[in-house]
């Protein structure tokens, strides 16, 4: 070893080499952000979202075109904020789940949080309507609307499921990664079959329950922020704290013991803080699969072993695939129409997963 | 209780101490009730058979393998009132098979063992990187740093597994068969170091099957037989023909090692031509330096 590596002052072991690929995600996100507000179902040229996008940054006086701010910032610059936090957080969270189960192919709905989120929305969808006219005026009081019920349902929903998981997945109290799966199984299970039932029951509604589980930023605005970056932050803090325990945790739960790590509070933190970020997202958005299985992939074999760099450029990485996703889904139809973004993902993840594996 | 070898400092407290300890598996125990207590500057190995428990003594000493029964204090506190990182501050351990992921490097598997020594945010600081590399120094696995671990072979796995027991800087060794895997140059290079640290206010524990290589290095040997500890003693009282005999179950003959005089067990065969008769090889044995087998002269075996 050369001397010049021997004290290299950093958190990234071999850091050097990474950090071409840190600054390249870092700048490939910046300018995804502005880019991916050009197109769209209105028209509108390059100049103009330029103008309205700076005029929101306070770099230039507000245009006159009232009408321009509002598509531009209002609609498209919320949904791609809300599409860069969504990817960047279901990457994180894909990382932290497959370090803690020591699994590559676990993901951020491993515990069952996908089916908590869509039994909870379902229920929504399904039942909120009588709800809210059972309710009448005071639902209106409460600001209570039935679009407005699915999001936090889906929430509640996703948090009910992750805490059954844990509880369940609790065995000894040593959270065993076997018994953490087994226990997301068996939830998705029968969460899965819940929502089978309220489709059965309620004919009508089954076609939004089928959007609202393929994943979509369709009609989300700056409204859905608050919710995400609560479940975001809380989620960021535990792997800020834990990216560390990941990595010791790959050595298996008794060296990572004989280490100094306390494997089981280690394990049902980095659980919880994982889904919870996941929940969020479900929340907003709900079921969009592949961001948390591929982005990890692809970045552990760029930036090589370590979970430190492996969760920063998952945010960057997932924030930019899922924005560039969500472009596709609002303009791949003519006619303002829109795909399900999960539906994106999974159709050029799927490919182009199936290829990296072929090719290894 | 043997008394164990005279050390340096003979008032300070132990740095393990056990008593009557119960551990094993699910329906199956392992460990019927060892006792015994280690000082610093000590290094005792653990002789025994296949099955006899020396793994499992040193997983349940390490905190992983829950005790059952009876005590276990490092360094004066009862071991489960201790948090995983404090007992890693404590006591190290290098396994016998070490799991790790693909893409680890020997470096970055080295710098782990600071874990325990870490700040919150987990980074790793200028002491830490000096400690990792120092201990790949010392025990010649440097220019294995930035290879990764998949490609190494047993015997340079096992010195990368005991730099990171080293980086941790943890005053109590417990080693399962470091000697695996190594050539007979790297056993005496990592054996040396070890005897190193001993000598500087090391404890060490080791699980050990080639029972020259113990007689050679430890200070202390015990034997372990089926969960219970059958001898425990400084080398020169317990190498004896009858103890080692009974701790395998064959005839052997023990022998003052002819340059350095420690005692070194030869086996006896039980079969053949020339077999040996009764447990030892009392005819074969007594055209041999001091003659009387079994217990070599304490002067010369002193370590």
């Amino acid at each position: 070893m050369s001397k010049s590596t021997a004290f290299f002052p950093s958190s990234f072991p071999q850091s050097r080499s990474l950090w071409p690929v840190f600054v390249g995600l870092a700048v490939l996100w910046l300018v995804s952000l502005p880019l991916a507000c050009l197109p769209g179902p209105v028209p509108l040229s390059a100049r103009g979202v330029f103008r309205a996008l700076a005029a929101f940054a306070g770099l230039v006086p507000t245009p006159d075109d009232p009408a321009l701010v509002q598509v531009v910032v209002r609609i498209r610059l919320a949904r791609v904020c809300l599409a860069a936090l969504c990817g960047g957080a279901l990457a994180m969270a894909g990382a932290a789940l497959q370090g803690v189960l020591r699994n590559p192919l676990a993901d951020p709905f491993t515990l069952g949080i996908s089916a908590g989120a869509a039994c909870g929305a379902s229920m929504a969808i399904a039942l909120g309507g009588p709800l809210v006219a059972a309710l009448g005026g005071a639902a209106g009081w409460m600001g209570l609307s039935h679009a407005g019920l699915v999001a936090p349902a889906a929430l509640l929903g996703a948090l009910a499921a992750l805490g059954g998981a844990l509880w369940l997945g609790r065995g000894d109290g040593a959270f065993s990664r076997e018994s953490v799966i087994l226990a997301g199984i068996a939830v998705a299970a029968f969460l899965g079959a819940l929502v089978a039932l309220v489709k059965a029951l309620n004919e009508e509604s089954v076609t939004s329950i089928v959007f609202w589980i393929m994943g979509s930023f369709q009609g989300r605005g700056w409204n859905s922020l608050p919710l995400l970056l609560a479940t975001f932050v809380p989620g960021l803090l535990t792997m800020g704290m834990g990216w560390r325990a990941l990595d010791v945790l790959a050595l298996g739960d008794e060296q990572a013991a004989q280490t100094g790590l306390d494997v089981g509070r280690a394990r049902l933190w980095l659980l919880a803080g994982a889904s919870c970020m996941t929940a969020g997202c479900v929340a907003v958005a709900g079921v969009i699969g592949f961001v948390g299985l591929v982005v990890p992939h692809v970045l552990r074999m760029l930036l090589g072993w370590g979970h430190g760099p492996l969760l920063v450029g998952a945010f960057f990485g997932g924030g930019v695939l899922l924005v560039w996703a969500d472009v596709l889904a609002r303009c791949v139809l003519s006619g303002g129409q829109e795909l399900p973004v999960g539906v994106v993902t999974a159709l050029l993840g799927g490919p182009f997963f199936a290829l990296l594996v072929r090719r290894r | 209780m043997a008394s164990p070898q005279p050390t340096n400092d003979i008032s300070a407290p132990p740095m393990l101490r056990v008593s009557g300890l119960r551990a094993g598996y699910a329906g199956h125990a392992v460990l019927h009730g060892p006792g015994f207590s280690l000082r610093a500057g000590e290094c005792a190995a653990l002789l025994g058979p296949n099955g006899s428990g020396k793994t499992t003594l040193l997983r349940a000493l390490s905190g992983v393998l829950p005790v059952q029964g009876g005590q276990v204090e490092l360094m004066g506190r009862p071991l489960a009132s201790l948090r995983p990182r404090e007992r890693a501050r404590m006591a190290a351990v290098v396994p016998q098979r070490g799991q790790f992921p693909p893409g680890l490097t020997a470096r970055q598997m080295v710098l782990l063992g600071r874990f325990a020594r870490l700040s919150w945010l987990g980074t790793y600081g200028r002491a830490d990187y000096a400690a990792a590399d120092r201990a790949l120094e010392e025990t010649g696995a440097a220019p294995l740093a930035g290879r990764k671990l998949t490609e190494l072979s047993g015997g340079e796995l096992q010195r990368v597994l005991l730099a990171r027991a080293l980086a941790q800087e943890s005053p109590l060794l417990l080693l399962d068969e470091l000697a695996a895997g190594l050539d007979w140059a790297r056993m005496v290079e990592l054996f040396d170091l070890l005897e190193r640290r001993r000598a500087a206010g090391a404890c060490v524990l080791m699980a050990v099957h080639d029972c020259n290589l113990a007689a050679l290095y430890a200070t202390r040997l015990m034997g372990l037989k089926n969960g219970s500890m059958i001898f425990d003693g400084p080398v020169a009282q317990v190498f004896t023909q009858e103890n080692l005999g009974a701790l395998y179950d064959i005839p052997l003959c023990v022998l003052p090692h002819p340059c350095l005089g420690h005692p070194q067990a030869l086996l006896a065969r039980t079969g053949g031509p020339g077999a040996a008769v009764g447990n030892g090889c009392a005819g074969h044995a007594a055209g041999a330096a001091d003659g009387d087998h079994g217990h070599s002269s304490p002067g010369g075996n002193e370590i």
